[in-house]
């Protein structure tokens, strides 16, 4: 696989190459307690989004219905400039739209965030997926459902702090933003890249990526955004998706992309304490039950105590003389 | 004393050798066992996604797809079944100052040594407390249930509160599953109680040892078949 960003600048060959990411890169596979490690390590890679440079044109959004074959149907008019109104099942990217005014210099500012999944470090959704290998994550960082595992229970819907996985009636199973694992596995960058004309979106190694998000913020801290930043959120082990913000102090103004993600502490106690603890107390409770059952002596009814029942009904009143 | 309320339709003493003594009418009976069956098949179905562990349970329902849609279905079945049955129990479950006479003697109860206790009306302490444990357990069940079912009522509440739906119903599986150990046990434990789930009927015997109250009641109240 190439390290290099591929992008609209860097065409990757066209010669057929066989794919080359499969089940032996898996470094986490949903429900799997006994996973062997990855046997190799590949370059973990990332997709850098500079808002600063996007125009909401939305040609990332019509590259990735273009290539996952997707039908998100014809739009309705939401008095929003997002299209469709929100990510669903056959849009796995969304170009949202937030008019600002920033308090500092009074000015209306357009933020445009292109939405999908972040392929988190520590991604929540596989953490909450119950279904063995229903969502995998490669061991170059992208997180990729697996629909024919997938039972549609809408538990990494829960689980992610993004707001991302979408369940689909027709199918019943879930769908997002696949990173273009299928066009990574052989060497191309993801369609939404591909497609952007102001090389908006990037795509390469990870490292490559940070580098040259250094490199435009320091150039819009020059331009006067001083709090020009990398969106590569720590409390999820960072992303493989990451965002160029000019304010990057206040994520929550880009469509409220969220300040401090992480997996939610409620999700992390479901899927931790409450099965230690609980598989325990049920174990506990069966085994006592059984042992009970095996030493102790059975409460049984006696002789005396049906001679008892049979005095007591022949001295009372018979039908008809009771009370 | 309200003990007369312990008496319900259909409860009454077949004279005989042993004396017999109707518990639960056949509706009745019928009804309990969906209620069991469809505990029993909720346990299996939720216990599959609860760990990884378990999955395998998912077989019992032809896969992880089919066990994910039936659960909910089997849950709305057994709250519909389950509360047939409690608006027809309640009142005989209401704990009375008797019970906790009762209860302060439990070693007595576990050694057998029954003439130490109280007399009791149709339930004993510890069946009241599971009926009531259940009852709540079950609405617990059904409103947090509804609340993560995705595929009907994904956009009716936000994602956090499904969130805590959901942590608050495996909690509340697990309980269930354990008051079930302890109910199914005690029914065991009890030698002659199955019979009131397979026969509706207990013995005279039976009656006078764990129940004497409701026993003396219908006797009282003449609750005696006259085909005898
Ligand atoms: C009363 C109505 C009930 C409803 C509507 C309901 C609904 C649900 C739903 C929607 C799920 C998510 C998986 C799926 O979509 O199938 C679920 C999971 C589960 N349910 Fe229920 N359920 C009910 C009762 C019960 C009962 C009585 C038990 C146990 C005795 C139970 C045990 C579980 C467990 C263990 C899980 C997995 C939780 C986890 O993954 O941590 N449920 N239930
Ligand atoms: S953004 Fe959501 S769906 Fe994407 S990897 Fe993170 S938790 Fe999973």
């Amino acid at each position: 696989m190439s390290n290099s960003p591929i992008t609209a600048v860097s065409n990757p060959p066209v010669q057929p190459v066989s794919a080359d990411l499969g089940p032996r890169d898996l470094k986490r596979r949903s429900a799997t307690l006994d996973l062997p490690p990855p046997e190799r390590q590949l370059t973990e890679v990332a997709k850098l989004i500079d808002v600063s440079k996007c125009i909401g044109c939305k040609a990332c959004q019509s590259a990735c219905v273009e290539w996952n074959d997707t039908d998100p149907g014809v739009g309705e008019n939401v008095g929003v400039y997002e299209n469709p109104g929100d990510l669903n099942p056959n849009m796995f990217t969304l170009m949202r739209f937030s008019e600002w005014v920033n308090p500092e210099t009074d000015d209306l500012e357009w933020l445009i965030r292109k939405d999908g999944c972040m392929h988190c470090e520590d991604p929540g959704c596989l953490k909450a997926c119950p279904s063995p290998g229903a969502i995998v994550q490669y061991s170059n960082g992208i997180v990729d459902f697996i629909h024919e595992n997938c039972i549609g229970c809408g538990y990494c819907i829960k689980g992610c702090p993004f707001n991302i996985p979408r369940l689909s009636k027709a199918d019943h199973t879930v769908y997002k933003c696949t990173l273009c694992s299928d066009r990574v596995a052989v060497g191309q960058g993801p369609a939404c890249a591909k497609a952007c004309p102001t090389q908006a979106i990037v795509f390469g190694s990870k490292e490559d990526m940070k580098a040259h998000a250094e490199e435009r913020i320091e150039d819009l801290k020059s331009r006067g955004y001083e709090n020009a930043g990398l969106y590569d959120p720590a409390g999820v082990g960072g992303t493989h998706v990451m965002y160029v913000l000019h304010h990057a102090d206040k994520p929550h103004i880009y469509s409220d992309l969220p300040d401090r993600p992480e997996i939610s502490p409620v999700v992390e106690t479901w899927k931790g304490a409450v099965k230690y603890v609980g598989l325990a107390a049920m174990g506990i409770m069966a085994a006592g039950a059984a042992l009970h059952g095996l030493i102790a002596k059975p409460s049984t009814v006696k002789r005396e105590d049906e001679e008892h029942a049979e005095a007591l009904v022949e001295e009372a009143p018979k039908n008809g003389e009771g009370v | 004393m309200a003990s007369s309320s312990d008496i319900q339709r259909g409860d009454a003493i077949h004279p005989g050798d042993p004396v017999i003594v109707s518990r639960y009418t056949t509706p009745k009976r019928i009804n309990h066992w969906i209620t069991a069956t469809s505990l029993i098949l909720l346990a299996l179905s939720g216990l599959a996604l609860f760990h990884p562990s378990l999955f395998f349970l998912t077989g019992l329902f032809g896969g992880g797809q089919n066990t994910r849609w039936i659960h909910p279905w089997i849950g709305v079945v057994l709250f519909v079944s389950f509360y047939i049955f409690f608006f027809q129990l309640w009142r005989a479950n209401i704990p009375r100052k008797v019970d906790f006479v009762w209860a302060a003697h439990a070693k007595d109860f576990l050694a057998g040594n029954e003439d130490k206790l109280p007399e009791l009306g149709k339930y004993n302490l510890g069946q009241k407390v599971v009926f009531w444990a259940m009852a709540a357990l079950i609405v617990v069940s059904i409103v947090t249930g509804v609340i993560m079912w995705d595929q009907y009522f994904a956009t009716a509440t936000a994602i956090p509160t499904k969130r805590i739906a959901i942590l608050i119903h495996s909690i509340a599986a697990v309980l269930m599953i354990c008051v079930f150990i302890v109910h199914v046990y005690a029914a065991i434990w009890a030698r002659g109680t199955l019979r009131a789930m397979t026969r509706g009927t207990v013995t005279g015997g039976w009656a006078w040892k764990h129940h004497r109250k409701w026993l003396r009641d219908l006797a009282g109240h003449g609750r005696i078949d006259p085909a005898e």
